[in-house]
């Protein structure tokens, strides 16, 4: 185990971490938005956030790169006014991961969310509660294991995370070489037995966080009975 | 009854299809894109009955492939190391053969690089596009170069990998990077030619790019790889190697 070993894995953990927090904190209202408007148009929205969930990552890849690049309007006014460049950036892979990731955190918030009786939401405002007392004092504590399935899921796929940040990571260690690349450069280096290295702390990491979601879920089930 | 002839009309069709048609599978490095792609359209003029697919990656990347049993006819290296390890391991079926020398050069859209290796120093240089060093061997002359132009350590921090040189080449034709040290077959490519400048690295910064291809063990269709090997040495397809800024290996 080396120094490139953990730098690696801190880069991978650190990917997972960011993109969790951020999507919890925005799945959130995006996923009462979906289940409680009457707005008949967000069955567009719908379809959008669900889109990453079969588009293939290369496509996703291709736009952002186009995005990020100083050639086009977005790159340029970024790189223009702040400064910014994205691609191979840390930030540039935070971005891609956020997109893919949004159908993982929404849809299990919002399956959480559609599965509570109305009459819960509605003895809530009965009883003179504010929208936002009953989301969070009622709402989000009866629909816990959403929560953390949404949560567990979007870490553990961000650690499975490859075609984008092939297409706009650059590869550089210590900024956007994670865990899942890394394993395909040594593989085609062949370098067997360090991609053994990463590959059996993924598998074992991925395997925990599903064991973790499905306990999880149980003990709730069990505990909703009584 | 009509239905059933119909269907064996076609299965005969595919049949005679599979029968007569030839097809070759070439593995080739990226650098020869644009070159192999017209030598096989020229090729294919002659030989209309045969199919040429060709897989292009870091040489690398395809040498692990082919040790790993990819189906794979020829092996066009970008390096000549590539191709000998592969006889050496017994998986080649010919010599390797030289059929090119390559060529490093410094690319860019936005920024003037007429001023050589000196002009990676500039500030409003932010990345540097170069094919990874561990699977392509214009990735490991571009780190050859910064070595010895004593260069690596100040811009080692700009540098950023493409999976192979065409990534690379994508990088800075993007303008993700600004600067990139790419194949000079890629810098004369239509998609590349009017969109940026290039100036040529010395060649005594780096090791000789010398370009090697072996025939694998057992072929799918021998004959069609052969005519295929023999017409690199005509005339037309010497001419299309150099047009890229190949140099033809010395007779």
């Amino acid at each position: 185990m080396d120094v490139a070993f953990f730098q690696t894995f801190w880069i991978s953990i650190k990917l997972a971490t960011l993109t969790t927090i951020i999507l919890f904190c925005t799945g959130i209202p995006i996923a009462y938005f979906l289940t409680y408007s009457a707005f008949r148009a967000k069955i567009i929205l719908q379809a959008l956030i669900s889109v990453p969930l079969v588009l293939p990552p290369s496509v996703l890849g291709f736009y952002l790169l186009i995005a990020f690049s100083p050639n086009y309007f977005f790159g340029h006014f970024l790189d223009r006014y702040f400064d910014v460049r994205l691609a191979f950036s840390f930030a540039g892979i935070l971005i891609g991961s956020i997109i893919f990731n949004l159908p993982f955190m929404v849809n299990s918030i919002q399956s959480g969310l559609s599965n509570l009786p109305v009459s819960l939401k509605d003895a809530s405002y009965t009883l003179g509660k504010s929208r936002m007392t009953t989301l969070f004092r009622v709402l989000l504590p009866n629909i816990k294991p959403a929560l953390f399935t949404g949560i567990f899921l979007t870490f553990a796929h961000t650690l499975g995370e490859f075609g984008v940040i092939l297409m706009i990571g650059g590869n550089i260690p210590g900024k956007t070489r994670v865990a899942s690349i890394a394993v395909y450069d040594e593989v085609q280096a062949l370098n067997f037995d360090t991609a053994n290295k990463y590959s059996v702390f993924l598998l074992l990491f991925s395997f925990f966080i599903l064991l973790v979601v499905y306990s999880v879920n149980r003990e709730f089930l069990k505990w909703k009975r009584f | 009854m009509k239905g059933i002839r119909f269907l064996l009309l076609v299965a005969g069709l595919f049949l005679i299809n599979t029968l007569t048609a030839q097809k070759i599978t070439i593995a080739a490095a990226s650098d020869l894109r644009y070159a192999l792609n017209e030598i096989r359209d020229e090729f294919k003029k002659s030989y209309p009955g045969i199919t040429i697919d060709i897989i292009y990656g870091a040489s690398g990347n395809l040498y692990q492939q082919i040790v790993n049993q990819a189906p794979f006819d020829v092996f066009f290296s970008a390096d000549l190391t590539y191709a000998e390890k592969l006889d050496s391991l017994n998986l080649a079926g010919s010599k390797p053969k030289l059929y090119a020398t390559g060529h490093l050069v410094l690319w860019s859209a936005s920024r003037d690089v007429s001023g050589g290796i000196e002009s990676l120093k500039n500030s409003d240089v932010n990345k540097i596009a170069i094919a990874n060093p561990a699977v392509a061997p214009y990735g490991l002359r571009a780190i050859e170069c910064l070595k010895y132009y004593k260069l690596y350590d100040e811009v080692k921090e700009k540098l950023v990998q493409g999976e192979n040189v065409s990534q690379a080449a994508q990088f800075v034709l993007t303008g993700n990077a600004e600067i990139g040290i790419i194949a000079l077959s890629l810098a004369l490519s239509p998609g590349m030619m009017n969109r940026g400048k290039f100036t040529l690295i010395a060649e005594i910064s780096y090791s000789e790019l010398k370009q090697a291809y072996v025939i694998m063990k057992h072929p799918e269709t021998p004959d069609a790889v052969l005519k295929f090997t023999r017409f690199l040495e005509k005339e037309q397809a010497k001419k299309i190697f150099e047009k890229y800024g190949f140099k033809l290996p010395a007779e």
